[in-house]
């Protein structure tokens, strides 16, 4: 039994795993053993007892999650939908691009039975449109698998039927966001809903709704061919299960690797980033995506589990470290990524919509050497009122804010000096100005 | 069938009501049928956006606004081949400023700009998920990757052959 399920049929020359070949590696085992031995009930008991948690960024529970789907004659007739979230566009994330491309069947087995515990009848992957080469292949997946008789009526004889589509985006980073992404899946302005109602209960038109991220329902697919316990074990730490973690920046080897949870970043850093480039030096990083809490050269002996990079003050998010350099200035990235946020408000909620220009303003002022020590402060109480939970419906302004907040916990000594200067002291970096 | 509607092909309409064959309301495929029609014709024209909103039984303003939020739609005409460059946070570290600089230079178009011969559009899009080869850009519908200098003289050598 691999302790690398997520990465087993990824192959060195990047090409794609085919039905056969999956198959033989056991592929849909586990599918073939819930649907001839297991109850909707008995799946979800297995998916807690494996205390899976999402792994898209936010780390819910992932059982718990679907236990608040209503079932049997809890729910009126209709139909039930489940969601894979392939919308990558968290910045610095580049997970699960490796599993659309070279593993979809994968996916798409933990779909199926995700679908079939929450008993789902139609199935969409929701998948970014500049993913070009993972809709090629998901799609020769999906064809693959009608052909199998995997999806469509009465699958493997179980009585259990499934359509599952591929639904190609046409861009926003809010379409992540899981009530956003089922109003662009009905065809409107990728607006966030208000909760509740939560999915589980009225989702996409309204009917009952899971939403899961890419590697989430890959973890599915192991856990319910292989167990509950076995998931457990591997883990290192608190969290159970591998974790595709991932690092970018001036390192010198970026990449994306299968990792127990409880991996120390240390040993992801310099084990298998292989450290910083020549002539570059550790100043900080974001752990898990561009909406993170920076945390430093102190923190690289914690271990990356949800709750342990919670208490340093940040978020394990997806998981996908983003390296920052001495040579790079801290507010030049901070000013990259606010820029970013701005750009991807849905524009629905006034402090997300007008707050995050203004820091994006402010900052501006530190790098054109116009701004002053009030500035500071100023930074400091409108980042607090633009991040603060409930003040917007939905998690893209308070996420933005995090980098700005940890930065000017970190890097104050850069925001002064951008005031003492005059202006940004950082050129000649590689990434410059 | 509407008059406005008959400016779409038959090809298009085919699709569109395909699409719209799997969803409980007609306008729930409205960013579908402009991806369609944008792929027909590369761009969604003002009669265009007219046409879908009657073929979808809604009307032309909620579609435009629809179309006008999503950024790989296109309402104005683009070049033949789109130029997606990441100015995401790991593509800076990595230098993405200074892409953009000779894309620039070597093109003769800032962000938002067509060349006159109608070949590229420059366009900057959020993090395109291959941070771990930043910096990066899609020409059409190809990925390229560790863009340094050496790999922007396949559009300097494209420019030239001009």
């Amino acid at each position: 039994m691999t302790d690398r399920p997520l990465t087993q049929n990824i192959r060195a020359d990047g090409a794609p795993t085919l039905l056969k070949d999956y198959e033989a590696n056991g592929g849909y085992s586990g599918l073939r053993k819930a649907l001839a031995t297991m109850t909707p009930e008995s799946c979800l008991d297995e998916v807690k007892n494996s205390r899976l948690r999402g792994r898209g960024g936010a780390g819910f529970p992932t059982g718990m999650k679907w236990s608040f789907v209503p079932m049997g004659d809890k729910v009126s007739p209709g139909h039930k939908y489940l969601i894979a979230n392939a919308d990558e566009m968290e910045p610095g994330t580049f997970k699960d691009r490796l599993i659309l491309e070279q593993d979809p069947h994968q996916l798409l087995e933990g779909m199926m039975l995700a679908a079939f515990t929450i008993q789902a009848d139609i199935a969409y992957v929701f998948l970014r449109g500049e993913y070009v080469l993972a809709a090629e292949r998901l799609t020769t997946a999906i064809n693959e698998c009608y052909a199998a008789g995997y999806l469509g009526t009465d699958i493997l004889g179980s009585g259990y039927s499934l359509e599952l589509r591929l639904h190609r985006s046409a861009g926003r980073y809010i379409c992540g966001e899981e009530t956003a992404l089922i109003n662009a899946l009905e065809g409107k302005r990728a607006n966030p809903r208000p909760k509740p109602p939560f999915p589980q209960v009225s989702g996409l038109w309204g009917r009952p709704s899971i939403v899961n991220n890419v590697e989430t329902l890959c973890n599915i697919t192991h856990i319910m061919t292989h167990g509950a316990e076995w998931f457990q074990t591997l883990g290192r730490g608190e969290d159970s299960g591998t974790k595709l973690f991932g690092a970018s920046g001036n390192v010198k080897s970026p990449g994306v690797w299968e990792l127990p949870m409880g991996t120390p970043i240390r040993e992801i850093l310099e084990d298998h980033a292989g450290g910083m480039r020549d002539g570059y030096q550790l100043r900080g990083f974001l752990p898990g995506g561009g909406s993170t809490d920076f945390l430093t050269d102190q923190h690289l002996d914690l271990v990356m589990d949800y709750d342990v990079i919670g208490k340093a003050g940040s978020r394990m998010g997806t998981g996908t470290m983003i390296i920052l350099d001495d040579r790079n200035c801290p507010l030049g990235m901070v000013r990259n990524l606010s820029r970013f946020f701005a750009h991807e408000s849905c524009g629905f909620c006034t402090p997300c919509r007008d707050g995050i220009p203004w820091i994006v303003q402010l900052l501006d002022r530190f790098e054109m050497g116009e701004a002053d020590e009030g500035d500071i402060a100023l930074l400091e109480e409108k980042a607090a009122f633009i991040g603060g939970m409930g003040n917007t419906h939905c998690a893209l302004a308070p996420g933005a804010m995090e980098p700005v907040n940890s930065a000017l916990k970190y890097f104050r000594e850069d925001f002064e000096r951008h005031v003492s200067a005059g202006g940004c002291t950082y050129h000649g970096a590689v990434g410059g100005h | 069938m509407s008059e406005l509607i008959t400016s779409l092909s038959t090809e298009e309409i085919a699709e569109i009501e395909h699409e719209a064959s799997l969803v409980p309301r007609r306008d729930g495929v409205a960013i579908d049928a402009l991806l369609i029609v944008q792929k027909h014709r590369g761009w969604v024209s003002d009669e265009s956006l007219r046409a879908i909103a009657a073929l979808l039984e809604m009307s032309a303003e909620e579609l435009e606004g629809i179309a006008t939020f999503y950024n790989l739609i296109f309402r104005k005409p683009v070049g033949e081949k789109v130029i997606l460059l990441c100015d995401s946070v790991s593509c800076w570290l990595r230098g993405c400023d200074k892409v953009k600089a000779r894309i620039s230079n070597t093109l003769g178009i800032e962000f938002g700009e067509t060349t006159a011969d109608g070949r590229y559009t420059l366009l900057p899009v959020p993090c395109l998920g291959a941070c771990d080869r930043a910096p990066v850009m899609m020409v059409g519908d190809e990925l390229h990757t560790h863009l340094e200098d050496s790999d922007l003289t396949m559009l300097a050598n494209d420019v030239a052959t001009q």
